[in-house]
């Protein structure tokens, strides 16, 4: 008896509530359409995001942008050795920004930033062979910031400000692989928080050593999103003694790491009309370590969840031709390395490295007033992943099989100065 | 905006058809093969085993998980149609005939008031009414628990008007074509591709699980005559083998077929001990004293008398100490009956006590004592004094025993059943399971994804809640098996499940 009251005291380890190899990088529809690259261009209010130093270069006194993208992404996964297969939800989710810049005077521009760089969302089906790590997850955190920029002199401006977060999270799994409840329902919790806010910054420097030559860096800080208080709640558990948690609303604490993220990069313009840019990323994902979640006031036992991620690096390339007066075009592409590592490939971040492809273009419909549209595709090769850290028994249980995934962002924005 | 709307209503239906799509899918048909096996209409015959009964009961979750129907999700791969069932009404498990309830609800592990753990009827009211019928449409899964071999050709085995006399059977009656139905008879209906045949357990099982009280009926061909605890004799069961098997394998491209477990490793006999006892050092002393005088005299004169052996002395021997360990007491008809010889002289003894000590022994090692003794031994003779203890100065009746004679004519049966199961199994080219030795792997442990399978009760996992049925991991264990030796017979590679997507015993306290 006592191997039945372990097996389901170990229901309650938690796997990720964080979509974290998916930072969805689409925070302005121009530097989209380049592969996501703009810590060194300076075109519009868009750089209030990527590097706030370039702001003060702005040609126009009131610059915004904004813009809002629609995300398909989809997974999917089988194994050969049970022929089990499942994909998600073609759910959509959209991302939107909204930057706006003002100059003060020569040398000092503000701004405020309203953009959304975390709001993925996986829905497998419903008790599918994966269920016992996740059957759905969405996540939010909406960054608000004010911002100044600096013009030191001619070849050097600074830029940054601090960082409001709101969020909120969602996350749905079943306890283990196999409990139900007496009509055979799978048991299952959804954790659920809203209104979780903390503070942040960035700051960049934007250096112009030339006419055509720009170089770029811009760092934002970690923050830690620390939900306390949330609503987990717990349904088609059996009324058991031996299952220690009963149907019902308890609370949760978690903390939960939006890394930090520099960039560095160089643009230069080839001609009035050709400009292009190359940029790394590098995203400190070492600090998601674990996934601790604990359950005051309750004798549920805390939840300490493996994550070792690592640092990862994303190489972008982008460029944009000026076709006429009217149209500007753009390409891209970018390789986009999985902070995930090997055993540890979790179906509700099934990211492995990613190839990203773009295109878009700006139409200038007056002088003030430009649309700007931009268009991703995300292509991940198929991998043989496993996550290993799931144990039942004091045995893992590897949730192996084949992975893969795409996803198709098309955008769509404004662009206004004055 | 209005533009915005448009656009992502296109960007929707033009992104949701882009499925990543595997470079080898395992649903694209040819990822597995079905070998020389034709998968498109499963199949199965048997009893409760097939059924997917589960508890002491059947219920919707168990048929679920019955092993016919979780092999027939996995033939899907390979060309399988829907694996239809005749399932239940609901959760609970047991039956209502007319309305009244003739089968309890299934058993949950619950947790008493002292928190032991212990089987215990789900509440509620069964909702499943044996004369509503289930017949009807397609049907792949035959099999009903609690038949015996002979009783799948058995016309009128699915007639309501048969239960109450034990001539039919209501799971049977609930999904039988008419009155004259036989279970073959609606299976072959069915037109199967292929087949699993699990059957003749229930031939040695109710002997076995009612302490041998029934007839071993080797002997006797009729089985009209026999009663549902008795053992069916071995040249019926050869017989209704083969009319089963050649009914089926000769229009099908094949099945599996498999053979008998051994009972004797099963939790429902090996769970209680022989000797769970726990004395107090007075009522030790006080039977001690009430037996020194059989133990010292009365054994001793009789092997003198040359009534018995010296060996059945040793064997009727009866000793009590205080503390854990007590040999439960027992009658053994086996024994000679010393009832009228302790009457007369020189012993003397009262009727009552000669009636008591007549075939009485304690039990030991060899003996199986059937898991609902566990409630029964210990417990108080009603109005029969402070000493007058169930299993101690009261010994078991023959129900709750199974002895060693009792277990050789059960395995005797059994082994002459296999081999008739083999050797069906060869001649038809069938694919064969060989559940004997697998739960014999189970006994001694058995690992899987998610751990060691064994058959301890309840928290082995392998056994559901009555001890003899499988929980649904257990028959995801007996599909893989199953599986392997389709693929190896027929050429086909069906995969595997994985047992610790199945749950074990469903704890509740409802």
């Amino acid at each position: 008896m006592k191997k039945l009251l372990l097996s389901l005291g170990l229901l309650l380890s938690f796997y990720s509530v964080y979509a974290g190899g998916y930072r969805v990088a689409t925070q302005g529809q121009r530097a989209l359409a380049m592969g996501h690259s703009g810590v060194a261009v300076v075109n519009s209010a868009e750089t209030a995001f990527f590097n706030p130093a370039g702001l003060i270069l702005l040609e126009n006194d009131l610059n915004i942008s904004a813009g809002v993208t629609g995300v398909f992404n989809s997974t999917s996964w089988q194994n050969p050795a049970t022929g089990q297969f499942s994909s998600t939800e073609r759910n959509v989710s959209t991302p939107f920004y909204l930057y706006a810049s003002y100059r003060i005077n020569e040398w000092l521009a503000a701004g405020l930033s309203v953009y959304t760089p975390y709001g993925s969302r996986v829905e497998w089906e419903r008790d599918w062979p994966g269920s016992h790590l996740v059957n759905e997850i969405a996540l939010q955190a909406i960054f608000i910031q004010p911002l100044v920029s600096l013009k030191v002199n001619d070849y050097i401006s600074v830029g940054g400000g601090p960082i409001f977060v709101t969020g909120s999270v969602d996350f749905n799994r079943n306890l283990t692989r196999s409990l139900v409840d007496e009509a055979g329902n799978r048991a299952n919790v959804e954790i659920n928080d809203s209104g979780i806010t903390n503070w942040g910054w960035s700051a960049s420097v934007m250096f112009t050593p030339t006419e055509e030559l720009k170089v770029g860096f811009n760092y934002r800080s970690e923050i830690m999103m620390n939900a306390r208080g949330g609503d987990a709640t717990f349904s088609n558990v059996p009324n058991s003694p031996l299952v220690p948690a009963e149907n019902g609303v308890i609370p949760f604490n978690a903390s939960l790491p939006l890394p930090a993220e520099w960039s560095l990069g160089v643009s230069y313009e080839f001609s009035e009309k050709f400009m292009a840019t190359v940029q790394v990323d590098r995203t400190l994902w070492g600090v998601y370590e674990s996934l601790d979640i604990s359950f005051p006031g309750s004798d549920i036992p805390d939840a300490i969840n493996p994550r070792n991620y690592e640092d990862s690096s994303i190489i972008r390339v982008g460029g944009q031709y000026k076709a006429s007066d009217q149209w500007t075009i753009r390409a891209g592409y970018y390789f986009d390395e999985s902070p995930v590592q090997s055993g540890l490939f979790s179906p509700e971040t099934p990211r492995n490295d990613g190839h990203g492809f773009t295109g878009g273009f700006s139409f200038e419909i007056n002088d003030k007033l430009a649309i700007d549209a931009a268009f991703l595709f995300l292509r991940f090769s198929e991998v043989d992943e496993s996550y290993d850290a799931y144990v039942e028994d004091g045995v893992e249980v590897p949730f192996e099989g084949t992975f893969k995934s795409n996803a198709f962002l098309p955008g769509i924005g404004i662009t206004y100065k004055l | 905006m209005k533009k915005y709307i448009k656009y992502l209503a296109v960007a929707s239906l033009v992104f949701t058809s882009c499925d990543p799509e595997f470079n080898d899918s395992v649903e694209s048909g040819d990822f597995y093969t079905a070998g020389e096996a034709d998968f498109s209409n499963f199949v199965s015959v048997g009893n409760s085993l097939t059924a997917g009964f589960a508890d002491n009961a059947l219920y919707i979750e168990g048929q679920k998980n019955s092993f016919p129907n979780i092999m027939a999700q996995q033939f899907k791969r390979v060309g399988g149609g829907s694996f239809e069932q005749p399932l239940m009404s609901d959760n609970l498990g047991g039956l209502l005939l007319n309305g009244n309830q003739i089968m309890d609800t299934r058993l949950v592990l619950r947790v008493d008031e002292q928190g032991n753990p212990g089987p215990s009827n789900l509440s509620g009211t069964p909702t499943t009414e044996v004369t509503n019928s289930v017949h009807g449409g397609q049907l792949n899964n035959f099999g009903v628990p609690g038949a015996k071999s002979f009783h799948l050709v058995a016309p009128g085995y699915g007639n309501v008007a048969g239960i109450q006399a034990g001539a039919a059977n209501p799971y049977f009656v609930r999904f039988a074509s008419s009155d004259e139905a036989t279970v073959l008879g609606d299976a072959m209906e069915q037109n199967p591709s292929f087949f699993s045949l699990w059957i003749g357990n229930n031939d040695i099982l109710g002997y076995a699980t009612s302490g041998g009280v029934g007839v071993n009926q080797q002997g006797n061909v009729d089985p009209e005559d026999y009663g549902p605890n008795d053992i069916t004799d071995i040249n019926v069961f050869g017989s209704v083998l083969s009319t089963l098997t050649e009914t089926i394998a000769s229009s099908t491209s094949g099945g599996v077929i498999f053979n008998l477990p051994d009972v004797t490793n099963i939790p429902f006999f090996t769970t209680v001990p022989h000797n769970p006892v726990p004395l107090s050092e007075d009522l030790a002393v006080i039977l001690g004293a009430n037996f020194s005088a059989y133990n010292e005299q009365i054994l001793p004169g009789l092997v003198q008398q040359g009534v018995i052996t010296q060996e059945e002395a040793s064997l009727r021997q009866v000793n009590f100490s205080s503390g854990e360990g007590n040999a439960v007491t027992i009658v053994d008809e086996d024994l000679t009956d010393l009832t009228n010889i302790l009457q007369g002289p020189p012993f003397n003894l009262s009727q009552q006590q000669a009636q008591t000590l007549g075939q009485l022994r304690q039990a030991n090692e060899n003996d199986l004592i059937v898991l609902p003794a566990a409630n029964f031994i210990g417990s108080q003779v009603e109005g029969g004094g402070s000493t007058a203890v169930n299993g101690v100065s009261v010994p078991l009746g023959d129900q709750w025993v199974l002895t060693p004679t009792e277990q050789a004519e059960i395995e005797q049966a059994r082994v002459a059943y296999n081999s008739i199961i083999q050797s069906l199994a060869n001649e038809y080219d069938l694919a064969f399971v060989d559940v004997d030795q697998l739960l014999q792997e189970v006994a001694e442990g058995l690992p899987t994804d998610s751990g060691v399978l064994t058959s301890e009760f309840a928290a082995g996992g392998a056994f559901s809640l009555d001890g003899v049925h499988l929980t649904p991991r257990g028959y995801a264990v007996v599909a893989n098996r199953a599986i392997d030796a389709i693929n190896e017979k027929y050429g086909s590679s069906v995969p595997n499940v994985n047992p610790g997507d199945f749950r074990t015993v469903q704890p509740s306290n409802n």
